[in-house]
């Protein structure tokens, strides 16, 4: 089986298309930035305040809106997180509600609120710790054991958590879902010390304004050692000409991979810089494919134009450029797909960028490589020695 | 088969075994679950996947340079006492941003030369610089500055550390965090609620004893103008609990020494106790020395009252009956049981030589863990699947090398995993994915080159030697820059970050050796058993 056997395609007469295209996205990416959505920084980058909820009904977005407001929180952001038969509300609080004085306030504040409902005296089970379980295990004694029962009621409240997390989700909306795992005298005490919320806080992301401000700088480092490095590499290994095209390409994939999340308004947060870094060392991969074969070619064609070699080059390595990023696709899109909603801004930065890297190595990287030899020799000089494969 | 190529297999079963053996260790039983256990034992799971909380806080370095400097300022007035030297005025003008700073004014012109001494018998950890109208300056010494603030931090690890492991929580991090900011990294692993633990984190726990001079009284403008406006020199006015029978939340002030007869580090032990009404209490035991220190206070001021002082709020307050030599307790407000056990820990760990701050805070339930284990193992299995059968519909008999090559990459992976304790978190299963699909296109630049050599008329055998020996150089670029960037993600990241780019590195690492060696030899063996002109099947 095989796909682009004998291609013959004039990428380079396509020079043009391919560069509006690139303009259109690129141009599109930094007005976004600019003027719409601005950069959308995750909170890891802008400082704030995140609590996942997950409910045991579909959750009233309008009732939790004026519930939060009532409670002070009047710059609270709701939305529905991941699947709707899923129950999860992300509540959003700003750094300004992330004081580094009391980090947790405005967590503590969103959980109270949740809670104002609770009876007086007993504790919220969905979201009790296991240690606390534990110590009221210990102290209520319900299976009789005497002073010396830590390690069975450690047992019991692991499974009591156990049940929970894993049985239900992460919320119980009744004590009997417990029978089963748990010794029944243990089920039977729990309602003395504990009510049953209609809620469980399932992940809290919480930093404050200085490890905020300081992310940035080092997702930016990063990203420009990661660039610089890419050049001091291909510089190395090709010519610098191939060394500077390549980081230029891969510069064009990051920066429309940016700027299509300012588009769709997604968070950049951490992994998705992790994703990007990724890219700016994988997007690589097919240009350096190709220029190795033109690097090859040079030295067979030796009468050809360079044009003419590097059309031919990008032919005969067409069936790998696309089999390898479409392999690598399958695995990406396998990850977006199947992943889950943690994984989610991760995952769409990297199917971006494959798709975006693949087109760039060949609509990008190669005519650079041909338009500056082009420039030399307008300039009235000899055109670049074109380098020789260094083993 | 040659024997070269007998001693290439069985290098491959070999290195097949040895990281078996990395990835599950000797498993106590070869059932599924069995299996999970005992890979689980060498591969650990990242906060993300098993819950737990992590934190990043910053130690108030400027607290340490503080009390040093706050000792050089007690120091330098004494001595110029002593030498009958007048000056204007000492202070610290910014003890904020520049805690290290003392500045000095209004001393004669002739008595430089004895300021210079005192700065240098005295504070040799200073600089003593003059500035104009008989303005002297001190500043802490840079290098000393930094070993300072440097201490500060390494202590303030072994005091967290120490109040950590007494809590029992299993497997921490705790190690410092990122550049020169002063951070500290804490990962603890199972905690789903973790107000209680940090507040026994930032509690500094500093334990003083001073003389009382003056109290209760009911505010702050009550003691002011019970001394006339002014407080003496010599004393501080601290809070403390409200006078028993008053309402929760009202305070009263004591007037205090401002020198302390017994710190901290007088500290021999401290345990939970219980008073004379049953009431939860601390006992402590001071060591030799302090309790020498003690026993002279306390002989001086019979009569007296004494404040126990923690974290600069009056806990206690007592008359001195008697000389003391070693004990005391501290019970102060209504301790329970718990507070009582956290507090007495707490003063066994250690004063913090600085406040801390808490800059970062995570908290993963475990019952998001358990989802995202869920769905990223569902996404590598289906990604794989994907890829695996692909190979084997587009190059038939060579995708069966291809896979092979692949699993091994994968059981190579895993089993550098567990040799080097690396910690798997949910961008890690991201990582061993892309590694299934980045190294896939190693066995893509190689057999298609081999197609290449093949549809250019070459035999089989030479065909398969071409293809390798062209894609090396490529396949080793393109590793180079993606390990690149990787590494450079491993430098910046952390945490679940962290573990992406540990286990994308590995995982480019073993590819090299399976996309290239093990397939080479795969392909070797299969040429080894054809006639002559038999085609490949590729």
């Amino acid at each position: 089986m095989e796909f682009f056997s004998h291609t013959n395609i004039d990428f380079l007469g396509k020079k043009w298309y391919f560069l509006a295209f690139s303009l259109v996205f690129s141009v599109a990416g930094i007005f976004s930035m600019l003027f719409w959505h601005g950069i959308p920084y995750g909170v890891d980058f802008r400082g704030g305040t995140l609590v996942y909820v997950k409910f045991s009904h579909t959750p009233n977005d309008n009732a939790l809106r004026a519930a939060m407001d009532h409670a002070g929180l009047h710059n609270a952001k709701i939305q529905r997180y991941d699947v709707p038969s899923s129950n999860e509300v992300l509540i959003d609080l700003d750094v300004q509600e992330t004081s580094e004085k009391a980090l947790d306030n405005g967590k503590n504040q969103i959980i109270n609120t949740l809670e104002t409902n609770a009876p007086a005296g007993r504790t919220d089970l969905n979201n009790g710790s296991l240690s606390a379980i534990k110590n009221y295990l210990v102290d209520k004694d319900p299976m009789h054991l005497g002073s010396d029962a830590d390690q069975k009621y450690a047992q019991q409240a692991q499974a009591i958590v156990d049940g929970r997390d894993k049985g239900q989700g992460g919320v119980l909306s009744s004590f009997d879902q417990l029978r089963g795992s748990v010794d029944p005298s243990v089920v039977a005490s729990l309602p003395d010390g504990f009510f049953l919320s209609d809620f469980s806080v399932r992940n809290v992301e919480i930093v404050g304004p200085q490890v905020g401000a300081q992310l940035r700088r080092q997702a930016l480092l990063a990203t420009a050692y990661s660039l610089a490095g890419m050049l001091i590499y291909l510089g190395f290994r090709f010519e610098w000409i191939y060394g500077v095209a390549a980081v230029v390409t891969v510069f064009h994939d990051t920066l429309i991979t940016v700027g299509a999340f300012s588009l769709l308004n997604k968070d950049i947060s951490l992994t998705v810089i992790a994703a990007i870094l990724t890219l700016i060392g994988y997007s690589n991969n097919d240009t350096i494919v190709v220029f190795d074969r033109i690097r090859e070619n040079i030295k067979l064609m030796r009468r050809e134009k360079l044009s003419e070699i590097v059309n031919r080059s990008i032919n005969q390595t067409l069936s790998r450029t696309i089999l390898t990023a479409g392999l690598t696709f399958l695995t990406v899109l396998a990850l977006y797909v199947f992943g889950g909603e943690v994984l989610r801004g991760f995952s769409l930065a990297l199917v971006i960028g494959i798709l975006i890297g693949t087109y760039s190595s060949i609509a990008i990287a190669a005519p650079i490589l041909v338009a500056y030899q082009d420039w030399r020799i307008s300039k009235g000089k000899r055109p670049a020695a074109m380098p020789v494969r260094t083993k | 088969m040659n024997k070269n190529l007998l001693w290439q297999l069985l290098l491959i079963v070999g290195v097949l075994l040895a990281f078996l053996f990395g990835i599950f260790g000797i498993p106590q039983s070869f059932s599924g679950a069995g299996l999970l256990t005992a890979m689980t034992n060498r591969i650990h799971l990242g906060l993300d996947l098993r819950g737990g909380t992590h934190l990043i806080l910053q130690v108030q370095v400027n607290d340490a340079i503080n009390v040093d400097s706050d000792n050089a300022v007690e120091i330098l007035k004494e001595q110029l006492n002593k030498r009958k030297i007048a000056f204007a005025d000492i202070s610290k003008p910014d003890p904020q941003n520049d805690p290290d700073k003392i500045v000095l004014k209004g001393v004669p012109a002739d008595s430089r030369k004895d300021l210079l001494d005192i700065a240098n018998d005295r504070l040799p950890e200073y600089n003593l610089t003059s500035g104009a109208d008989n303005t002297w300056t001190l500043a802490m010494k840079p290098q000393i500055l930094a070993d300072l603030k440097n201490k500060a931090v390494t202590q303030a690890i072994e005091t967290i550390r120490n109040r950590i492991d007494s809590l029992g929580v299993s497997e921490p991090t705790i190690q410092e965090h990122g550049l020169g900011q002063y951070q500290i990294l804490v990962q603890l692993p199972g905690v789903d609620d973790p107000a209680r633990v940090k507040d026994i984190m930032q509690s500094t726990a500093m334990l003083e004893i001073k003389q009382v001079m003056g109290g209760p009284f009911p505010s702050e403008q009550a003691a002011l103008q019970d001394k006339g406006g002014v407080l003496p020199a010599d004393a501080i006015l601290l809070p403390g609990h409200g006078a028993p029978g008053t309402a929760a939340g009202d305070q009263s002030w004591y007037l205090v020494s401002r020198v302390s007869a017994v710190r901290g580090k007088d500290l021999r032990d401290a345990q939970p106790s219980t008073d004379q009404n049953g009431q939860p209490n601390v006992r402590f035991e001071l060591t030799g020395e302090g309790g020498q220190r003690f026993f002279n206070f306390t002989s001086a001021h019979v009569g007296d009252s004494l404040a126990v002082v923690l974290d600069n709020k009056v806990q206690e307050v007592a008359n001195i009956k008697e000389a003391i030599r070693d004990t005391g307790e501290i019970s102060g407000g209504s301790m329970n049981q718990q507070q009582a056990k956290d507090l007495s820990m707490i003063l066994r760990s250690g004063a913090l030589p600085a406040g801390i701050k808490y800059l970062e805070e995570r908290t993963v339930g475990p019952s998001l863990g358990t989802d995202s284990i869920r769905a990223g193992v569902r996404a590598a299995v289906y990604g794989m699947l994907a890829v695996l059968i692909f190979m084997l519909i587009y190059y038939r008999a060579a995708g069966i090398n291809a896979d092979i090559a692949l699993l091994l990459n994968l059981v190579i992976l895993l089993g550098f995993m567990g040799y080097f304790e690396a910690v798997l978190t949910l961008p890690g299963i991201a990582g061993v994915i892309l590694t299934v699909g980045m190294g896939v296109d190693s066995n893509v630049l190689i057999f298609e080159r081999i197609r290449e050599e093949l549809r250019n008329g070459k035999t089989p055998p030479s065909a398969v030697d071409q293809g390798f020996s062209h894609a090396w150089i490529t396949i080793v670029d393109t590793h180079v820059t993606t390990i690149v960037s990787a590494a450079i993600l491993f430098l910046f990241g952390t945490g679940p970050v962290k573990g992406f780019a540990v286990t994308l590195t590995f995982g480019l690492l073993a590819n090299l050796f399976t996309a290239v060696f093990v397939s080479r030899v795969i392909f070797d063996w299969v040429l080894s058993r054809k006639q002559r002109g038999d085609a490949l099947s590729i």
